[in-house]
């Protein structure tokens, strides 16, 4: 039996197809320029989807339609049952959202710690400060830095470190591997197999399909503020050509 | 019994050293509220003079209609006159957060005229007596000099202020929010936290801040309702030399301003009332982003 493309989820708790994140018809604007042009989407718990696409797809507004960023949005977004179109960013966090934004966002007038405690925390149950720094032993070492004298890897470490301490169940990743070193995108793609095992619900914005293909459930392709494509984990080889069509340079 | 210093008797180069000291403190809490209110709202807040007034004037009316003396009124008078700003805030300023920040100058600007016409108009532009506390009238002969003891308490305050809104900003929760707010509010928010209930906080305190310099100066200056137009044009030199938004910056450039200007009377009495001017022009000739600034 071959289930419908959005059906097709993976994930342990996938399973239970309750949706955590679901969006329709979603239009969003900067100025006078139409950014996202009728997004339809759904992500479920426990998966984990990624945005794929060209740089100006509509990938990264996406994700800043999810947490309120974009002032000027129309259509639906429901997260854990909660419509959030119109809701400040600060009550959708406490829905149980996390964000890590592509330029990280380390505040420089913060130390290492003061970055990690930051965020307040949104759901009960999010990791220790313990937990933490076994998972990010570089962060502990360095825990009163200036937050922006870290490397690039570091500072993506704690842009992450510090949504798990929150308590959120719904991660948004935008480009977590941009610019690293291999040997630390290695590192990050452990620690979201780690995350995915503990039931983490995650969106990740990517550029690089070999880091994100083995991790995730699904993907989502954009191109020109459309979701122009949907491939589950196990079509990747049969749809090989959309990713050659939406993805290649 | 003292030999003279440059030339100048030590009675008169510390007395003006002291008097220096003073109103170095008031710029020093004054362009800390101005810091505080610049980091979180973008705006240069005009209507601080007008604000510190009214501090003056709540402490004068507790005093005069309620029988609430000046202890009473240095605790009293920041907290109606910041609760009177966050409502400005919230009602006003708010609502000009997404325009240029120019708009919010031109607001403050105009409920400066407006809070300083108003007094005037009821009040007449003279000043009214508040009288020195009675613990602290009469002073002690330090063999150079004489030293009133309100003005060596309002020196001791106004420290202690400042030092309390650093370490409210540095070591604790809401100042790192404080400080990330300033820096990225939009990621703050993202994160959960109250953005724009924090900025009414902050507005409200930088307002406080200034009634609390009101009130203090009260018994050394009179009340009267241009007290704050004639002092807040040296703030804001003051904040510009210091660099906009920095707590420590305003802090230690106020106090220094002081007793430049002090200085200056004793040895170029008519260059006094320009020095702090002519150093804020070298300042933003070399280093534009001010002393503290961070150059961007």
């Amino acid at each position: 039996m071959t289930l419908p493309a959005d059906q097709a989820v993976g994930g342990q708790h996938a399973s239970e197809h309750i949706e955590a994140i679901r969006v329709d018809d979603l239009h969003a604007f900067y100025g006078e320029s139409h950014a996202l042009h009728g997004i339809d989407m759904t992500v479920y718990e426990g998966e984990l989807v990624t945005l794929l696409g060209r740089n100006g797809a509509g990938r990264t507004t996406t994700l800043r339609s999810l947490v309120g960023l974009i002032p000027r949005c129309t259509g639906s977004i429901v997260i854990n049952g909660q419509q959030v179109v119109g809701v400040p960013p600060h009550a959708i966090a406490h829905l149980g959202v996390g964000y890590c934004p592509e330029e990280r966002g380390i505040f420089a007038s913060l130390n290492v710690e003061e970055n990690l405690m930051l965020p307040p925390r949104v759901a009960p149950g999010g990791m220790s400060v313990d937990e933490i720094y076994a998972m990010f032993p570089n962060l502990k070492e360095r825990r009163k830095s200036q937050g922006t004298r870290l490397s690039g890897g570091e500072q993506q470490m704690l842009a992450m470190a510090r949504i798990l301490r929150t308590g959120a169940s719904i991660l948004l990743l935008d480009e977590i591997t941009e610019g690293l070193a291999p040997v630390i995108v290695e590192k990050l793609a452990e620690v979201l197999t780690e995350l995915k095992s503990r039931g983490y619900t995650i969106v990740l914005v990517e550029q690089n399909f070999r880091f994100a293909a083995p991790l995730a459930d699904r993907h989502l392709i954009m191109d020109h503020g459309h979701i122009v494509a949907t491939v589950a984990k196990h079509e990747l080889d049969e749809k090989q050509a959309i990713f050659d069509e939406y993805l290649s340079v | 019994m003292f030999a003279d210093i440059f030339g100048f008797p030590p009675q008169v180069l510390f007395g003006q050293l002291l008097l220096g000291l003073i109103n170095g403190a008031f710029y020093a809490v004054l362009s800390l509220g101005l810091a505080v209110i610049f980091g979180l709202l973008n705006i240069v807040n005009f209507a601080h003079g007008a604000l510190y007034m009214l501090g003056a004037f709540v402490a004068y009316f507790l005093l005069t209609y309620g029988g609430i003396g000046y202890w009473g009124a240095l605790i009293l008078a920041p907290i109606i006159v910041g609760a009177f700003g966050a409502l400005i805030e919230r009602f006003l300023l708010r609502r000009l957060s997404g325009v240029d920040h120019l708009y919010g100058l031109l607001l403050t600007f105009g409920l400066a005229l407006i809070l300083e016409g108003t007094f005037v108009k009821f009040f007449g532009a003279s000043g009214k007596p508040y009288p020195t506390p009675a613990g602290l009238q009469g002073g002690v002969n330090l063999g150079f000099m004489f030293l009133p003891w309100y003005r060596g308490w309002v020196v001791v305050a106004s420290l202690v202020v400042c030092l309390a809104t650093w370490l409210l900003f540095e070591r604790t929760k809401i100042g790192a929010y404080l400080r990330a707010g300033t820096e990225n509010p939009k990621l703050l928010q993202a994160f959960g936290v109250n953005v724009p209930f924090l900025t009414t906080l902050a507005y409200g305190f930088g307002v406080g801040l200034a009634a609390f310099a009101g009130v203090l100066a009260a018994p050394i200056t009179q009340v009267g309702p241009l007290m704050g137009s004639n002092l807040i044009i040296i703030v804001f030199a003051v904040v510009v030399i210091g660099g906009m938004g920095s707590i420590v910056g305003a802090v230690v450039t106020g106090l220094a301003m002081g007793v430049i200007e002090g200085l200056t009377k004793v040895f170029w009495p008519e260059a006094s009332a320009t020095v702090i001017f002519f150093v804020m022009a070298i300042v933003l000739v070399l280093r534009p982003a001010g002393l503290f600034g961070k150059t961007a």
